[in-house]
């Protein structure tokens, strides 16, 4: 019990070299830094496959390990890229207002300036003035700020209403669906300061930075490989001592946790805003590699997405969580993207790009009824883990329990 | 010796369905009391109002000497204040090892921001060790409460409340499942525990009552009906109408 920390957790060391590892052959073969095997496009999927890794461990925390089922974390990772993507949109702009400002016989006044940038960015919503939102996004410091603090407000304040009223299980999900929708909506009006349905565009161009994509890409790999590094070590670090005992109690008894003397909600409440701002940095830097967002990026489906990716890794395992969502949504890209080759079966054609969710439904249940472990459970074959045989009984009352099938001796 | 729990004149009533009506009820400081009653006596729900899970719609509920009201407490804040309860099914930590269930139970600070950096010192786990001898698991400690037998996970529940130190200890039915021999340590663990804090014992079983040897209060309708030794409340008229002649 007193062994160091890695000693106690040693898929921690493994996952950090594997990512290491990763990120090294990545760098080798990219065409910003290497022999230029991996196009830069395929090298920007990958880091923004590693920033959904990142948001699916902060999923892991908050359902598999606390039994929450959230199902509004891409509210918070969207807020994050609207965010860092503010700051973007606004110096790039500002350096080409005062580019071609430049050019005239006077040299512009700061309010010139101004509304040079404003009507350059909310022409297309027929306006020029700044909204409230935008007061700081002149400054990437305060931004970087915002990104984790707004996500965080947010779910601090819905986390104290909602916890406080003693909702859990479904009517929670529901609950955050609801935000994740609401917000959403908001974000598609025109006036609500983001652009409505255009998004923040152009993202991916750095500015003041004359770097080719090929080097800017591989910039951001490696930023998304530390974040999800770093990620995976606090929340590992986080559910390794007393308070991963008490929310794993939580998930499975939450009354014996308070007659404990353990005041639920408050942990709850923490968790899920700790949760939060991990998911508004892993979006943070996620959409500067999409170059694009808009408010579909929120839509409550994409927070279900990630539910079923933590389900088909695996819940309760960090590392599960990272292989469900690298491993579905590269497949996803791969059969979304038409690469995957269509199957003829004479009087039907299956093309995947139809059919893809099809199969990516069949899988979610087909996980959740015969192997709940999901891919992560693959570690046990090896690492010789067995399940308990508790003649079907769940580990907890709570809904949010582990299941029999999960667990292991 | 003083008192340290004093329920007075509480009533609840559920959809109209009285399950407590004007109860009172005081205990001391080290004292041992049995309350038994019929099915719908009203035992769980007063487990309930002194644990802060159901409010009462009227009376009081006193803690202390302070006599602090409990009433407007939160389930947290009175198991912090030192009261323990063990429910009726054994509710431990299942996916979890006896120790992490007891080290979670241990008295120390119950806020998440210590609790983030909390690392079991030597003390702790010789604490945690010697508790678990106590309760007959000290072989089981890295095993998962899973595991467990049902009547070591009564065992362990009641491991788990002694580790919270609370000054009263609520006991809901713990010999219900129980083979003769676990009956007989449960009784040793309950009559050690009485030395020190004040235990409230709810049970069926009279031979059980009989070997804690202590004072007995009966529940009828929400309400005491008799209260004084076994002897005592066995040959009162009332009792055997309603309970024992059954």
């Amino acid at each position: 019990m007193n062994r160091s920390f890695v000693a106690r957790n040693p898929s921690v060391l493994i996952f950090l070299a594997l990512l290491a590892l990763f990120t090294l052959g990545v760098t080798v073969l990219s065409e910003g830094f290497g022999v230029g095997m991996i196009s830069t496009s395929f090298v920007k999927t990958l880091g923004k496959t590693l920033c959904l890794c990142l948001v699916a461990v902060a999923m892991d925390l908050i359902w598999g390990f606390a039994g929450i089922l959230s199902l509004g974390h891409f509210a918070f990772f969207g807020l994050g890229g609207y965010m860092i993507g503010m700051w973007l949109m606004y110096e790039r702009t500002r350096l080409i207002v005062v580019d071609a400002l430049a050019q005239g016989s006077m040299p512009p006044t700061p309010q010139e300036v101004v509304d040079g940038i404003g009507n350059q960015i909310f022409g297309v919503v027929g306006s020029s003035e700044f909204p409230l939102v935008w007061a700081f996004a002149d400054s990437l410091v305060l931004q970087l700020a915002l990104v984790v603090a707004v996500p965080g407000l947010l779910a601090l304040v819905f986390g104290w209403l909602a916890f406080r009223s003693r909702v859990t299980g479904v009517y929670l999900s529901i609950l955050t669906q609801a935000m994740t929708l609401a917000l959403a909506l908001y974000l598609f009006q025109n006036d609500s300061g983001l652009r409505g349905n255009n998004g923040l565009s152009g993202l991916q161009n750095l500015p003041n930075v004359t770097a080719s994509q090929d080097v800017v890409s591989m910039w951001f790999f490696w930023g998304s490989a530390l974040a999800l590094g770093s990620g995976y070590l606090l929340a590992a670090w986080v559910v390794s001592g007393k308070f991963g005992s008490v929310i794993r109690g939580i998930r499975d008894n939450e009354a014996r946790v308070r007659f404990l003397g353990y005041s639920v909600e408050a942990y709850k409440l923490a968790l899920f805003t700790l949760t939060a701002c991990i998911a508004g940095i892993a979006g943070a830097l996620y959409y500067p590699q999409a170059g694009i967002i808009n408010p579909a990026e929120i839509a409550p489906i994409a927070s279900i997405y990630l539910a079923v990716w933590v389900a088909i890794g695996g819940r309760g395992r960090l590392y599960g969580a990272v292989i469900g969502a690298a491993v579905v949504s590269l497949l996803s890209t791969w059969f979304t993207g038409g690469q995957a080759p269509d199957i003829p079966l004479g009087f039907y054609t299956v093309k995947w790009v139809d059919w893809w969710l099809v199969l990516l439904g069949l899988s979610f249940v087909g996980v959740t009824l015969f192997a709940p472990q999901g891919i992560g459970g693959l570690v046990d074959l090896i690492s010789d883990r067995l399940r308990p045989d508790r003649h079907g009984a769940d580990l907890g009352p709570d809904q949010g329990s582990l299941r029999e099938k999960e667990a292991h001796k | 010796m003083s008192t340290l729990l004093e329920v007075s004149g509480v009533s609840v009533s559920f959809d109209g369905f009285r399950a407590i009506n004007n109860l009172s009820f005081r205990i001391a400081d080290a004292e041992m009391r049995a309350v038994i009653g019929p099915n719908g006596a009203g035992k769980t729900t007063f487990m309930d109002i002194v644990t802060g899970k159901t409010k009462p719609d009227e009376g009081r509920v006193l803690w202390g000497e302070k006599s602090v009201s409990l009433l407007k407490m939160s389930e947290a804040k009175i198991a912090q204040a030192g009261v323990g309860r063990k429910f009726q099914k054994p509710t431990v930590f299942e996916d979890q090892s006896v120790q992490e269930n007891l080290l979670m139970a241990l008295k120390k600070p119950r806020g998440w921001f210590p609790v983030l950096s909390y690392r079991p010192s030597e003390e702790d786990l010789a604490k945690v060790a010697t508790l678990a001898d106590d309760i007959g698991l000290g072989d089981a400690l890295l095993r998962k409460s899973g595991e467990l037998s049902h009547g070591q996970k009564q065992w362990l529940e009641i491991g788990i409340l002694l580790a919270q130190e609370p000054r009263l200890l609520l006991v809901d039915e713990p010999a219900a499942g129980m083979t003769p021999e676990e009956r007989e340590k449960t009784t040793d663990i309950l009559v050690e525990a009485a030395k020190t804090r004040a235990v409230v014992v709810v049970e069926h079983d009279m031979e059980f009552v009989r070997r804690l040897n202590c004072k007995v209060t009966v529940l009828h309708e929400g309400s005491v009906l008799a209260e004084g030794s076994l002897d005592h409340v066995t040959s009162n008229q009332n009792v055997i109408d309603v309970y024992l002649g059954r």
